[in-house]
């Protein structure tokens, strides 16, 4: 039962994933993005970490994707007047994929001999216990991590600042 | 997973969703009621005795006019815009309980589609989505008033999440529980917690009618600067279930509120009344008092509807942000000091 529930929803993640690409309306990709985020909260739930995929739920699909839908719909992209991209961007984007490509292979090769990772307590993604976790032997990067989210914002807010002045 | 397990879940789902969708129903036609009674008028009076089949003959209407999709609209997302609206409406009610668990013959039934602990965020969750519906329909429907209305409406829910989300954080603090079925449970009697978070009550009711997109903070349906708002371009039922989910969403906003804060379907001698009328009847004596409690909600959000006028966008961005946030933040500090205080001694 779960193996079939992973694959089916394994197979809908990549379709969709792949519809972010290929879609030509830049606000059909993200609604795509959407689906996409949707489906590894429903690959959480399978690893029954129940607080990640609320927070998921939440953070992704409730609040960041709505700001991206927000300036998609502002900006209007279309066919018509989006720029066209010379030669040397799509020589540049070959050169990326090309990249890409081999670190993928490198990592899916590092990934074949490692062990699966068997979680030590199943009941990890609880909120109680990750909290435990979280606020206890994990204190110092948790609390590190968000003076990095609050530095992304300040500098945000001053990235705005200075064309002011 | 027995039979008998999915036919218990099955007629709850069924009978919730009846319920829901009824009291919307009859929300379209009590908002009219209040609205005449606050304004000195009657009232709808015309479809049967006192008007009571006006609701049926809207939904008539609404089903047998034409529909119209623009040309250049988004075809697709212009009919998955007000499916979608519905469905975040209606999937908030699961996590609902409507009363304590009742027991026929052996079998204990909680009067609750399901209980799971992080019960409060999916709440959170399913509110932070309902803004697609909005959105997509407002792109979708290829009008610079639809597409306004829409992004109005996301920045609005944006913004007022916060301050929702903060007033909860303070509310876990004091319940120790993200599950609603717990925190309900835990106001037995006369326990409720707006007693130990006024403050929490206020700010969560403030930011609840700006996430239903009730006056006065239906900015975006500000007739008089965007016609219609999203739902410009609509028509036929598509327009029936933008104007449906409102009221649906008010429901379930009058129900979250009732049960985070105003103990649900408890009330004081609720253990006199259990032990004198059994285990069926007592519970759904519970249940009676929960949706009276919801009732009273609902026509406060009328109430309000029909008294305040309409803020402007800048006045609403910082009420939001400038008032509603910090309030919220002194709130948790307030809270937590309390707490290790009373834990201390």
């Amino acid at each position: 039962m779960g193996t079939s529930v992973f694959y089916f929803v394994a197979t809908l993640s990549v379709i969709f994933s792949l519809m972010v690409i290929f879609s030509k309306n830049p606000v059909h990709s993200v609604l795509y993005l959407i689906v996409t985020f949707f489906t590894l909260t429903v690959h959480y739930i399978l690893l029954n970490a129940q607080f990640l995929a609320v927070v998921n739920f939440i953070v992704y699909m409730g609040a960041i994707m709505v700001l991206f839908l927000f300036v998609l719909m502002l900006l209007n992209l279309n066919k018509d007047n989006e720029p066209l991209k010379s030669g040397l961007v799509k020589i540049v984007g070959v050169i990326a994929g090309c990249c890409l490509v081999v670190t993928i292979i490198g990592s899916l090769k590092a990934t074949a001999i490692s062990d699966p990772v068997l979680l030590k307590n199943p009941n990890l993604g609880l909120v109680k216990n990750l909290g435990k976790e979280l606020f206890g032997p994990y204190m110092l990067p948790f609390e590190l991590s968000s003076i990095l989210l609050l530095t992304a914002m300040v500098g945000a807010v001053l990235l705005t600042k200075k064309e002011k002045a | 997973m027995d039979i008998a397990f999915v036919i218990e879940k099955f007629v709850l789902v069924a009978i919730i969703f009846g319920i829901s969708l009824v009291i919307a129903m009859y929300s379209t036609y009590a908002e009219r009621k209040v609205a005449a009674f606050l304004q000195d008028r009657l009232g709808p009076d015309r479809a049967g005795p006192f008007g009571i089949l006006q609701p049926l003959a809207d939904g008539l209407k609404m089903f047998m006019k034409e529909e119209i999709i623009p040309t250049n609209a988004s075809k697709w997302l212009f009919m998955v815009g007000p499916g979608l609206a519905m469905l975040t409406a209606c999937i908030g009610t699961a996590v609902i309980p409507w009363g304590t668990p009742m027991t026929i013959g052996d079998r204990v039934i909680p009067l609750q589609v399901t209980d799971i602990n992080v019960g409060i965020l999916y709440i959170f969750g399913v509110v932070s989505l309902g803004v697609y519906g909005v959105m997509i329909g407002g792109w979708a429907s290829n009008n610079k008033y639809s597409l306004l209305s829409a992004i109005r409406a996301a920045s609005q829910n944006i913004s007022y999440e916060i301050a929702m989300g903060l007033s909860i954080i303070a509310l876990l603090l004091v319940t120790n529980s993200m599950s609603i079925g717990e925190i309900v449970a835990n106001q037995h009697g006369w326990r409720w917690n707006v007693l130990y978070q006024p403050v929490g009550f206020l700010l969560f009711m403030v930011c609840a009618f700006a996430e239903t997109n009730r006056a006065p903070f239906d900015l975006p349906e500000c007739e008089t600067e965007l016609i219609g708002g999203y739902h410009t371009e609509y028509s036929s039922m598509k327009l029936g279930f933008y104007l449906f989910a409102e009221y649906i969403n008010m429901f379930v906003s009058a129900a979250v509120m009732a049960s985070l804060y105003f103990g649900g379907y408890n009330y004081p001698g609720m253990d006199w009344v259990l032990a004198h009328t059994g285990q069926v009847i007592g519970p759904l004596i519970g249940t009676g008092v929960f949706f009276l409690k919801i009732f009273a909600f609902i026509f406060f959000f009328m109430w309000v509807r029909w008294t305040i006028p309409r803020f402007r966008y800048d006045q609403l961005m910082h009420l939001g942000w400038k008032v509603l946030i910090p309030l919220a933040i002194a709130n948790i500090i307030v809270t937590s000091i309390v707490i290790a205080v009373i834990e201390k001694f």
